[in-house]
């Protein structure tokens, strides 16, 4: 017995030799994306750094599905692991984190501030610290078919009204035609994050606030979010299926792309893919800002998405980290991701670049939905930003797949809301 | 005579019917595997133009025979730790009274019965206190929580059936019960060892929080992270047929080994092998 | 042999055999309590501990204890009675079909046909794929549009429509019912299996002469030798249910008509950062799988004490 337990010590000891790992001087740590052009990007600007500066980088691959990675980062930080010093964060997370990260002002000139777009500052200052960088930026999008509403001599749609209504008569007439599998409008219904994007565009487009306000006030019970939710709803089964309420991105992109449907609400990923060699769809799709809701303060509204850079409390190289941190958010770097890798710079002064525009002509129409962007309100909710959320996630998909009047679940979520905030005290 | 053979026709269909539930999302796997681009969205039996270019893609982009590697020395280790201390542990659960024999197993069933989630980061701290945070010993610690209380379980179970008639000699003759153990029960388990030591395996090849959380670099990932690691080129987009031919390449090992181990898992007592 | 026959039957260095014995399994079981004490104590003590305090995931060494507090709040959530609910239908629903199926297939391996083993190896493969990649794998193939399950069905005239599977609330429950009888019925066949395997054949020759039908020789002496290895197998897989996370998850998000309490648990605790309440619903968790256990256990009488003693 005891010489099958040496065994197994044996076992558990050379197992444990394959951990070994090198270690040089300085070496920095960061997050990236795990394989593909991202993880790419991150690796060659990140070698270029440390060629500059003489120290190290190491890539630590995380999943792309970010509730795994957000896990990860917590169980790391709570731990006050030193494993990772610099650290890739969704734009949601930063009030989430904050208490783990390190104050990066200090590295941010006052004229790259002010090339920044102010929603991405904002988001990412609390309590006055800025805990992450702007890296790229997300804004959701309305894709259409531009041969389908051209054989229909129909507008892109400025408002939603005109959306449903182009919608209609597009699929009347196709379906006449035979194809059945047409489908008007798909976006992004699961319960999950995105349709918290999804729904807040909607609102926003009202006129009908952003859940929370940035003093902290719970605006969401309003006649026009209100209007927003039953339009949303009056979408499902007359332009939108009845699965919408299940798809997340890619299952959107999979109807778009295959063809069957006139309009996607996606992020601005969906473009390159749509158009790629082997689509169906190529050189037939179009972009432009979501469409406006009614009322007096209707506007385009887009939801910011996006990634930051963050560095950890616990480093043991903390002005490294922040030096990589500042290289990598660079203009020169954010413009060599965006030619190579199409990310969205977050400096406005990108936008008008010539070489980006002639690369990606669909720049210049970007510019104004970006500066339209509307934060999801992670920063003022801070550590309970994820609990309004999934109640606002909650409430949305009930009044989607028609459990009750959206007024009536408006004014359970204001409360459930008000009791999270103790009153608007986030 | 007639209402036999429908009996038995009724009894193929069914058998076909499980068959085409349980292997053909696998089938699905494989085709999805040979697409690429938008032919992924399009329903066919077959792919028009069937490509390897994932199968390249996936060895080509990341370590991922080396992640199989890893993952088959923690399963593997953690298997054969699990079955050795669940032996022992069954033979005198099983066989012999004592005191506190009930509670015992009481209290080693309600370790399954936390959610994972509930003791990832009591374990990541204990994993990181004895010095094992990202090394493959670490996980293999970590799957012991989920594989022994199942083995041990199962074992037990099997142990506690085998008729008395069999030790009863072995004790007259004044045998140990190491003795007993190894040359009496040893040989006449390989059913309930080989089964409840692949499902242990397959448990600890699979388990995925663990191994994302208690590793770190890229040579100790296993492969349901490796897996999951893979991403598009945004991490909105997902690479679907790379997933899928990485799906293929694991569970082709795991197919392997149970054809190899099926002379085990089917023998054993069938022929006979109980003498008393 | 009774105990008492045994003691008389020898008592080296002054112990009786029984004493002695008794001695050794506390040697036997003693590596394998070590490592359970060693992997489980700390982790599933400190989440108890937790539930009894305010620990919020951002500064885990600040918190104060607030009593039952958590476990008040807990109990009076809608949701998590919801998730309550939610669970134990889904439990019973699953682990009643996989019992089903794994019988089936377990006695089809079990007899005498060619080529099972390749019929035994396909049955595990649903096993072999990790869970997170199987459920995105069944959503894929679930997609209203253009998934092959609403096409075949099309096709088959079975349906005039596509189902949105994961969208309607009783359709997203069936939906994740039959993933995870798909993942989990290999389980269940391989240990019934198992049970099939050790059963003395005399007994089904006795049987074939006296010319009993196979299905009585089934449920009279078939079913009730394999019963204490199929209830082990209930057992655990109804643990795994009643704890199931990963294909709910994967599948229809925190879609209140699936969320389960293990969704619920790591919902607060991870999403929510409230490692506290979060602790509080894991450890009620725990509470109601170790309850329904007990039930199950008594109900089916699971030998849990006597050992050896059957026959």
């Amino acid at each position: 017995m005891l010489r099958l337990f040496a065994l197994a010590a044996t076992i558990l000891a050379v197992s444990s030799g394959f951990s070994a790992g090198t270690r040089a001087e300085v070496t920095i740590s960061i997050s990236c994306s795990s394989l593909g052009i991202e993880q790419q990007l991150c690796q060659s600007g990140a070698e270029a750094w440390a060629q500059a500066t003489g120290n190290t980088v190491k890539l630590v691959p995380t999943p792309a599905d970010a509730n795994e990675r957000l896990a990860l980062y917590q169980t790391l930080l709570a731990a006050q692991a030193k494993d990772i010093d610099v650290f890739q964060i969704d734009v949601i997370w930063p009030a989430i984190l904050a208490p783990h990260l390190v104050d990066l002002s200090a590295i941010l000139s006052e004229e790259d501030r002010a090339d920044h777009f102010e929603v991405l500052i904002d988001n990412n200052t609390v309590d006055g610290k800025l805990v992450a960088m702007p890296w790229f930026m997300d804004a959701g999008l309305l894709y259409y078919r531009q041969d389908l509403l051209e054989k229909y001599g129909k507008q892109v749609p400025k408002t939603w009204a005109e959306l449903a209504e182009t919608a209609k008569a597009v699929l009347d007439g196709e379906r006449q035609a035979g194809n059945a599998n047409l489908q008007g409008y798909v976006w992004q219904g699961r319960a999950y994050e995105g349709l918290t994007c999804n729904a807040l565009e909607w609102i926003a487009s009202y006129g009908g606030g952003g859940i929370v306000d940035p003093d902290g006030t719970v605006t969401i019970d309003n006649p026009q979010a209100a209007a927003a939710l039953e339009m949303a709803r009056s979408w499902i089964g007359t332009i939108s299926p009845r699965g919408v309420l299940s798809y997340a991105e890619e299952e959107s992109r999979g109807v778009f792309q295959s063809g069957n449907a006139v309009f996607m609400r996606n992020w601005p990923y969906a473009w390159a893919l749509a158009n790629a060699a082997d689509s169906p769809v190529k050189g037939k799709v179009g972009v432009a800002a979501l469409p406006q809701g009614d009322g007096a303060e209707a506007r385009h509204a887009a939801a910011m998405g996006g990634q930051n850079l963050a560095v950890s409390r616990y480093s043991a190289h903390p002005d490294e980290a922040a030096d990589l941190v500042r290289y990598l958010t660079s203009a020169q770097e954010q413009k060599r991701r965006a030619q190579e890798g199409s990310f969205n710079p977050t400096l406005r002064s990108l936008y008008s670049d010539a070489d980006l525009v002639t690369a990606n002509p669909f720049y210049k129409d970007f510019l104004p939905i970006v500066e339209s962007a509307v934060a999801r309100p992670s920063t003022i909710t801070g550590r309970r930003y994820n609990q309004v959320s999934s109640a606002f996630v909650r409430m949305v998909h009930g009044a989607l797949s028609g459990q009750g009047a959206a007024s009536a679940s408006l004014v359970d979520l204001n409360s459930e809301l008000e009791r999270l905030s103790r009153g608007g005290n986030w | 005579m007639i209402r036999r053979h429908l009996g038995r026709l009724g009894f193929y269909v069914l058998i076909a019917g499980i068959l085409l539930y349980v292997v053909f999302p696998f089938y699905w796997a494989i085709v999805s595997s040979l697409k690429t681009g938008s032919s992924l969205f399009q329903v066919e039996l077959w792919p028009g133009n069937p490509t390897l270019d994932n199968y390249v893609a996936l060895f080509r982009e990341q370590p991922f025979a080396r992640n199989i590697l890893n993952s088959l020395i923690v399963a593997v280790v953690a298997t054969g730790l699990s079955l050795f201390l669940a032996l022992t542990a069954a033979y005198a659960l099983g066989r012999i009274r004592f005191r506190g024999r009930t509670a015992m197993l009481l209290i080693i069933l309600s370790v399954s019965m936390f959610p994972q989630i509930a003791v990832l980061s009591g374990l990541f701290d204990l994993i990181r206190a004895i010095g094992l945070y990202d090394t493959l010993s670490g996980l293999v610690l970590a799957n012991l929580i989920l594989t022994l209380p199942f083995v041990t379980w199962v074992l037990t179970t099997f142990m506690r059936e085998m008729p008395r008639e069999l030790e009863q000699a072995a004790i007259v003759d004044g045998a140990s019960d190491w003795r007993i153990l190894t040359r009496v029960f040893l040989p006449i388990m390989g059913p309930a060892l080989s089964a409840s030591g692949l499902l242990a395996f397959i448990l600890a090849w699979n388990e995925f929080m663990f191994a994302l959380t208690f590793t770190l670099s890229t040579e100790q990932r296993t492969v349901p992270v490796a897996i999951a690691l893979i991403s598009g080129a945004t991490a909105y987009e997902l690479p679907w047929g790379k997933v899928m031919a990485a799906c293929v390449i694991v569970t082709v090992p795991l197919i392997v080994l149970v054809l190899a181990l099926q002379r085990y898992i089917i023998s054993g007592l069938t022929a006979g092998a109980v003498k008393g | 042999m009774t105990a008492a026959a045994r003691k008389s039957a020898g008592g080296r260095a002054g112990l009786t055999l029984a004493q002695q014995r008794a001695r050794v399994a506390w040697l036997f079981v003693a590596p394998m309590l070590v490592a359970v004490i060693l992997v489980a104590a700390w982790p599933l003590g400190r989440t108890i501990a937790f539930s009894f305090t305010d620990a919020y995931l951002s500064d885990l060494e600040n918190w104060q204890a607030v009593g039952i507090a958590n476990y008040i709040a807990l109990f009076q959530d809608p949701l998590w009675w919801r998730a309550v609910g939610t669970t134990l239908l889904f439990t019973i629903v699953s682990v009643g079909l996989e019992t089903l199926l794994g019988l089936v297939i377990a006695l089809t391996l079990n007899a005498h046909m060619p080529g099972r083993g390749l019929l035994r190896a396909a049955v595990l493969i649903p096993w072999a794929i990790p869970t997170v990649i199987s459920a995105k794998m069944w959503g894929w193939m679930l997609h209203d549009l253009y998934g092959v399950v609403n096409a075949m069905l099309l096709k088959l005239g079975l349906i005039d429509a596509p189902w949105a599977w994961l969208a309607e609330p009783r359709l997203a429950f069936a939906a994740v019912v039959a993933v995870d009888v798909w993942k989990a019925t290999p389980f269940m066949a391989l240990l019934i299996l198992a049970a099939l395997q050790v059963l003395p054949r005399e007994i089904y020759q006795a049987g074939k002469v006296d010319g009993v039908p196979p299905i009585r020789m089934f449920l009279r002496v078939t079913l009730p030798l394999i019963r204490p290895a199929l209830l082990v197998a209930v057992i655990f897989r109804g643990l795994d249910a009643m704890r199931v996370f990963d294909v709910i998850y994967v599948l229809t998000g925190n879609n209140p008509a699936t969320t389960t309490m293990s969704v619920y648990a790591r919902q607060q605790l991870v999403d929510f950062q409230d490692v506290g309440y979060g602790s509080a619903a894991a450890t009620s968790l725990f509470l109601i799988v170790a309850m329904a256990t007990a039930i199950v256990i008594t109900l089916g009488r699971v030998n849990v004490s006597a050992a050896g003693e059957r026959r």
